[in-house]
């Protein structure tokens, strides 16, 4: 059985991850003015058009290629070494760490704890009249559901068919549908605990959500 | 209470006197203040009868004041009055100039648009005993008295398409239409039906609107103004502006500043001069017919007379477009005509004209009004050729008329009406003998299995050989033309390289065999326009006429004179706008191409010209006609109205080769914006763009700075255009010349000469 308070102490005792940022391809690597423990910043703006902060520039064949950050983080290591010279592709030129924020964490032990059941495809979603109403009485944790229970209406264009839940059995412990919304293929539906960690899990997340303090 | 009252607009007076001046004139303002300041503090210990004496001797030294002021009026000044909350507004104008009214669609903030007023009003003429209630379409921008929701009187798409609408509303009714501009210009959103794509339409429409148009100019800011600006009579308020950008726009361009910086005031004052946008210098330029004079520091709702004269001015105006259409009115029309001082005295509440007009005079109308935009800004760009020339020009015009119209207009329908019985007969006989020769054709098909041997053999090929390679097409990337750019030995990112994970282009590769295009996603690099000049058109098929039209600088704008020359030194033209005929698969066809490198492809009354007399060509030769934009940035600024008036004019142009039947195609390249997509090439039928291209009204910077709001990346993008329905189609580069084709083959009216 999954350890959550275990795991989420590991992440705490490291709270971030590590990016290696490598050399997209070959070429002449010169560096700006960031040297480590310096702050750098991902993509901004409304549609994240605006490029990051500027890491290094890789010239092949007369032919400046930008390297911007992706995420917001600090510079750990900058391969000084490097800057002048010809590198190869997939070379690491520059280490960055990103602190995790509070949704990256949850994610983490969601994605550790929690089955996913993935919409199949493009269409819209509703629990079967049955399952909703308990949805609506008592919160999707009352209902536990086993292999091959069927769970969901599927509607798409006026066209609705049910479907069956497959996969371990346990209880909802998160929905990720909406009334109304098309959910594309793939993305989540709901998320099944087993029911004896929903406990566990809620306490991590308790706290996660309570204590996470991100590191700037 | 009534001195209070009295007092109390004398304050007003003095915030619009400050407000216009803006820190100018200062030993005046404050010489008001004191004066009114010593009056307070007297007051209370002056009887009822000296106050009253004092507020008089206060109206008079307010009077005396603002007519000194009125001397020292700068244009920025001018400006600043039209914009000022207290300036009239269309609803003071619709409750003081016409007898009654009703608000067309809307009720303060409810409308479609609140920034866009319509109403139908009349006016009531006084005939001996009888009365006459005479009706008329007013369109205009309302700005509010410093009403939030109105926008400032810039509108949004939708207000002018309600607009237009209503135009159409008006013509079906045979009633004149009365527009009043008061706009700082449109509001760039692309909404649906899209800023440049209504306002093109607007002036489409009015172009061939066949009721009686006057319209009135406040602020007049370009696009905006243009949208309903299109008259048989244009009158000018004498404290407005009528100009191609704010001063405040021009200055940013002329001080090369950057997203929020601000120019200084003595640029703008600078660039508001330069630019010619008061009513007196347009009158001299001829764009406007007539000003109307307003009170000292311009017209506010109290100014009671000057609501009257107004009325009268529009009276006027109405009537003289009428009757110089209509029939018998020779007294009339020469009491309107005149600006002497007796005529101008007369009331022409008291003279009746009726102002519905038959078919013939709308006809008229409309020629008399094709023709008096045709002849305007001539003087700014004029066409200088040796009497020779002209000469020899004017016999080959009317050659080509001749020659057209006995061609195609006599012989040609001739020979269609005999081909047609031809074509009837035929199909008869055929019907007929299929009949007779049915049994036979049966044995035949029971023998021989239905097909003869040479046509199973035909068969039996295409089912077992590949199809080839159409070489024409792509002519397998071995172009006629290659850019000089691809002598570099450099490789290129292409910028979807991070979405679409497209890999370095060599640039010999890109600009060469690929033609510009990244094999990988599709991306269009932009290409010189002699691209398109080598591999679109036939092999040494390209003709270029009206060379000699050179852009100038027709408000001698300083420093101005020396960057054009650089920009025909660099480019080898001598305007943004190559006029030439040209031949696709040996279909003739006429084509007018803006250039991008030549000051941004700018539109000013050279380019202008060009592009009409393109049009005329076209016309007279009943050729297709092709505007290829390679790119545009929009009107010129530095030649104020004489490039916002090329907007009606090349509209005109199209409106009526159009009209006689000929095939209209507009193909957006790279970047074009402004004036020219908002009217002369947003009003085509058949607009394409080529991939990657970009159409819009503004760019995404004035965007943010005019509105606030910023746009998403790839907002004008031309498949965004295309979503948005402002284009019809997008083309590949390397398939313009079949697109081309097959464009000719499937568009077009009957009057083409291949047809």
């Amino acid at each position: 059985m999954l350890d959550v308070s275990k795991l989420l102490d590991e992440i705490q005792s490291a709270p971030y991850a590590e990016l290696s940022i490598a050399a997209p391809h070959s070429g002449l690597v010169s560096f700006g003015e960031l040297a480590p423990g310096g702050k750098v910043f991902g993509p901004s703006g409304p549609w994240k058009e605006k490029p990051g902060t500027l890491l290094a520039i890789i010239e092949r064949e007369r032919n400046k290629r930008p390297i911007y950050a992706a995420e917001k983080g600090e510079v750990m290591l900058v391969h000084e070494e490097l800057a002048g010279t010809f590198v190869q592709a997939g070379t690491e030129i520059m280490r960055l760490r990103h602190f995790l924020s509070k949704e990256e964490v949850l994610s983490i032990i969601l994605k550790k704890a929690l089955h996913l059941f993935t919409a199949p495809e493009r269409a819209k979603y509703y629990f079967i009249p049955a399952v909703d109403i308990k949805v609506k009485v008592s919160g999707p944790k009352a209902i536990t559901v086993h292999d091959g229970m069927e769970l969901f209406i599927m509607s798409r264009m006026k066209r609705e068919t049910p479907l069956n839940y497959s996969g371990p059995e346990g209880v909802i412990y998160a929905v990720y549908f909406n009334h109304n919304q098309n959910m594309d293929a793939g993305q989540p539906l709901i998320g099944i605990c087993p029911p004896d960690l929903v406990g566990a899990v809620e306490d991590a997340v308790m706290r996660v959500q309570t204590d996470w303090k991100e590191e700037e | 209470m009534d001195i209070e009252k009295k007092l109390h607009h004398l304050n007003e007076r003095l915030t619009y006197i400050r407000d216009i001046f803006a820190g100018k004139h200062n030993e005046n303002v404050r010489l008001l203040e004191t004066k009114m300041a010593d009056y307070r503090e007297r007051e209370h210990i002056l009887s009822a009868k000296d106050r009253e004496a004092a507020v008089t001797t206060l109206e008079d030294l307010f009077g005396f004041v603002e007519r000194k002021l009125e001397a020292d009026l700068t244009p920025m000044d001018k400006v600043r009055i039209v914009r000022h909350p207290q300036r009239i507004c269309l609803r003071d104008i619709l409750e003081n100039v016409y007898d009654n009214y009703t608000e067309i669609g809307s009720k303060d903030e409810h409308s479609i648009d609140p920034s866009m007023v319509i109403a139908r009003a009349y006016i009531t003429r006084r005939q001996g005993k009888k009365t006459f209630n005479q009706s008329v379409m007013v369109i205009g921008q309302e700005k509010g008295h410093g009403e939030e929701f109105r926008n400032g009187g810039s509108v949004k798409p939708f207000g002018n398409a309600k607009a237009q609408h209503y135009m159409q509303v008006a013509e079906t009714e045979n009633i004149p239409i009365h527009t009043y501009i008061f706009t700082p210009g449109s509001y760039p959103v692309e909404d649906p039906p899209g800023a440049g794509q209504q306002i093109a339409k607007n002036i489409y429409e009015m172009s061939g609107l066949r009721v009686p148009v006057v319209a009135v100019i406040s602020e007049g800011g370009s696009g905006g103004a243009e949208a309903i600006g299109l008259a048989d009579r244009r009158l000018m308020l004498s404290h407005g502006y009528y100009s191609v950008i704010s001063p405040e726009g021009a200055a940013a361009i002329e001080g090369r500043l950057r997203e929020g910086e601000r120019a200084s005031p003595e640029l703008i004052e600078k660039c508001a001069r330069q630019l010619k946008i008061t009513a007196q210098d347009n009158l001299r330029m001829g764009y406007v017919d007539h000003i109307i004079q307003e009170p000292e520091l311009g017209a506010r709702p109290y100014h009671y007379d000057f609501f009257r004269t107004l009325r009268q001015e529009i009276l006027r105006a109405t009537d003289d477009a009428v009757l110089s259409v209509r029939g018998f009115a020779p007294f009339r029309a020469m009491i309107l005509r005149s600006r002497r001082k007796k005529a101008e005295e007369l009331d022409l509440d008291s003279v009746h004209v009726r102002w519905s007009l038959s078919s013939s005079a709308r006809d008229r109308l409309l020629a008399k009004r094709h023709r008096k935009f045709r002849k305007l800004s001539r003087h700014a760009a004029p066409y200088l050729r040796p009497l020779s020339r002209q000469i020899k020009d004017w016999f080959n015009e009317f050659g080509w008329d001749f020659y057209a119209h006995f061609k195609y207009d006599f012989f040609g329908r001739r020979k269609q009406s005999v081909s047609h019985a031809l074509e009837e007969i035929d199909a008869e006989v055929r019907v007929v003998t299929s009949r007779i020769m049915a049994p036979w054709r049966k044995l035949k098909g029971k023998l021989f299995n239905g097909k003869s041997r040479r046509q199973q053999a035909e068969t039996e090929r295409q089912l077992t050989e590949l199809s080839s390679w159409d070489e024409q097409d792509q002519r397998g990337g071995h172009w006629k033309y290659v850019s000089p750019r691809a002598k570099e030995d450099r490789a290129i990112t292409c910028p979807n390289a991070a979405a679409q994970g497209c890999l370095d282009l060599w640039a010999p590769d890109l600009f060469g065999e690929f033609a510009g295009v990244c094999p990988n996603c599709g991306h269009h690099f932009p290409m010189e326009y002699q691209w398109y000049l080598h591999n679109v058109f036939d092999e040494n098929s390209i003709y270029e006429f009206a060379t000699e039209l050179e852009a100038g600088n027709p408000l001698e704008v300083e420093g101005f004179d020396v960057k054009i020359e650089q920009a025909k030194k660099a480019t080898g033209q001598k305007s943004a706008c190559m006029t030439f005929e040209a031949q696709i698969n040996e279909t003739k066809l006429v084509v007018a191409m803006l250039m991008a490198t030549f000051r941004g492809g700018t539109v000013g009354a050279a380019e202008g010209e060009k592009f009409i007399m393109a049009a005329e060509r076209a016309r007279k030769k009943r050729y297709p006609f092709l505007a290829y934009v390679h790119g545009t940035a929009g009107i010129r600024i530095q030649e104020g109205t004489n490039g916002v008036i090329q907007m009606p004019r090349c509209t005109m142009a199209v409106r009526r080769y159009i009209d006689a039947g000929g095939l209209y195609l507009v193909m957006y390249d790279t970047n074009s914006y402004a004036g020219p997509v908002a009217s002369f090439l947003g009003c085509s039928p058949y607009q394409f763009g080529i991939r990657s291209a970009n159409v819009g009204f503004a760019g995404p910077g004035v965007i943010t700075e005019t509105t606030g709001m910023v746009m998403p990346p790839h907002y004008h993008n031309v498949y965004k255009a295309l979503a948005r329905g402002h284009i019809q189609g997008i083309w590949d580069r390397r398939e313009v010349r079949f697109n081309l084709t097959q464009a000719l083959l499937t568009m077009g009216g009957p009057n083409l000469y291949y047809r």
